[in-house]
């Protein structure tokens, strides 16, 4: 059973006569990190926004772990829903431990459970408990600010995580920074993630689920890999850079093309991580002016990569797993 | 000076009498205009036909208001606690909608987004927010009201506009001086007061936001 299931939705607004979405169909997978991509006015927002019930679809029926999110009361649906907007939207007369604590306490969870929770949440998005708690939003950087809006999206555990372009207002390094977090925290929570951006790069990085749009319709919907070498359209492959080669290597990790160690070879030639991806292989071998590297998997030798892999693996287009769009 | 020291008790009364007076209609006049309020930061297009309504009571004269209340009405405390109520309501109204309506959309879809019903939003975050532009309004209607609250003494309600009327009418520049000094006295106290209160909501309300 998928986490959230789209069919068929549309939404109109009565003052223009344009669909904001139209038609979309997309089944979400339980634990799947989805980004929903596209230029501004695509529709990736709206569609994002009708999960939660902020804005009702015209058409259609969305599911929630299966059940129409209509046969559910507004309020009790978005409890169960983690949400993370671009401004962040702290409450600035509450304390970061206050803000944390909203949903608990509008679920009426006792003291002690919400005051751990809360702890375990700041540790979680790297912000000292004894040192932020009760610090007020204002005196809190922007990416610092968004770390708290997602301790609270994400404090009462809910399943499912909309995340509208939460790194859209942060610097590029800061970004950066957060994306990394926020796998490495996905990686422990495992939440349903819904995410918009209209930045390829940050896409790319972020799917499991690639979801492209435009003039509120999915062109396509699968892992970026697949998009890259396999573009549904024209656009798609333009959105995408789905042309830039050392893109579409960034993608895929050495593990994947990598040889089994042969016995009695120099041990004399550079080393890489396992979990790099070709490009960054094909960067050191640019680098050290030698054909193959030494693959590691945290500091054991683990395999061998040759700039052959690499020249292979730019040609063909890679076996992706497509996914139901 | 003089006259107060002589007629201490007398002006003692009067300035708790005005006290009692403003502080009153200014109760009414929030219970009024808390839910008024609200039901106009809700419904927006409600917000010109009250506040044009609100703004014409308030360019009618207060001694001509009372002076049309005292046939309906009679004279004593109501006709002059519906006139101070009556020319509190704009400014009240006009400072709690704008309150209202300056909360950050992004901190209220936030509160929505959250689940939070919309009691809630407004119990828990729209109004703690709006709390200082709220008592900056209280403070400006609180001044106002204990001025107008003067005209009071004409339709026998009391209040330090007694010490004017009497002093006008009995020619007595001296007890016109005191009632004058201690109104000024009473609404910068009050002015004041409620300065310090709207610092303190400021910075619960946390700072600009």
């Amino acid at each position: 059973m998928p986490a959230v299931a789209f069919e068929h939705v549309s939404k109109r607004y009565s003052t223009g006569e344009h669909a904001a979405v139209k038609d979309c169909t997309l089944l979400v997978e339980t634990g799947a990190f989805v980004v929903l991509l596209g230029p501004s006015g695509c529709g990736k927002t709206t569609l994002l926004k009708m999960v939660n019930r902020l804005i009702e679809p015209s058409e259609g029926r969305i599911t929630v772990d299966g059940e129409d999110i209509h046969s559910l009361p507004e309020t009790a649906l978005r409890r169960r829903i983690g949400y993370v907007i671009q401004q962040v939207g702290l409450f600035p007369h509450m304390s970061v431990e206050q803000n944390i604590a909203v949903v608990p306490r509008l679920l009426h969870w006792p003291k002690e459970r919400t005051s751990e929770r809360t702890d375990a949440l700041l540790e979680l998005v790297g912000l000292p408990p004894d040192e932020y708690r009760r610090r007020r939003p204002r005196e809190l950087s922007g990416g610092q600010q968004q770390r708290v809006g997602l301790a609270r999206a994400i404090a009462a555990d809910p399943a499912i995580l909309l995340m509208d372009e939460p790194f859209g207002a942060i610097d590029a390094i800061t970004r950066a920074r957060l994306q990394d977090e926020l796998l490495r925290i996905q990686a422990q929570v495992r939440k349903t993630v819904l995410f918009v951006t209209h930045d390829v790069e940050e896409a790319l990085r972020l799917a499991d689920v690639l979801v492209v749009m435009r003039e509120g319709r999915i062109l396509q919907a699968a892992h970026p890999r697949t998009i890259l070498s396999q573009p549904a359209d024209p656009f798609v492959a333009e959105l995408v850079g789905a042309s830039d080669l050392l893109r579409r290597l960034s993608l895929i990790p050495i593990g994947e093309t990598m040889h089994p160690l042969p016995t009695g070879k120099p041990a004399e030639l550079p080393i890489i991580e396992r979990r790099e991806s070709l490009r960054a292989a094909l960067a050191k071998l640019l680098d050290s002016g030698g054909q193959s590297l030494i693959v590691v998997d945290s500091g054991v030798p683990a395999g061998l990569i040759e700039l052959s892999d690499i020249y292979a693996a730019a040609r063909q287009a890679p076996s992706a797993e497509a996914l139901p769009a | 000076m003089s006259y107060i020291q002589a007629h201490q008790d007398q002006v003692l009364q009067l300035f708790l009498q005005h006290l009692q007076l403003a502080g009153t209609a200014l109760g009414l006049a929030l219970l009024i205009a808390f839910p008024v309020s609200i039901v106009i930061a809700r419904y927006q297009h409600l917000y010109g036909p009250v506040i044009g309504v609100l703004d014409a009571i308030y360019t009618i004269p207060s001694l001509a208001l009372l002076a049309l209340l005292v046939p309906i009405i009679g004279i004593g405390r109501t006709p002059a606690l519906i006139a101070l109520v009556a020319y509190a309501q704009l400014i009240l109204v006009r400072n709690i909608v704008t309150g209202l309506r300056g909360v950050s959309p992004a901190v209220v879809e936030a509160a929505t987004g959250l689940g939070m019903n919309e009691a809630q939003a407004l119990w828990r975050v729209r109004l703690p927010l709006a709390l200082p532009v709220i008592i900056a309004g209280l403070r400006i209607a609180t001044v106002a009201v204990i001025g107008i609250g003067t005209v009071a003494a004409f339709v026998d309600a009391g209040g330090l506009g007694t010490l004017l009327f009497n002093g006008v009418s009995q020619n007595d520049p001296a007890q016109i001086e005191a009632g004058a000094l201690a109104i000024a006295v009473l609404a910068i106290m009050a002015d004041l007061l409620l300065r310090l209160v709207e610092w303190w909501a400021g910075r619960a309300a946390g700072g600009t936001a």
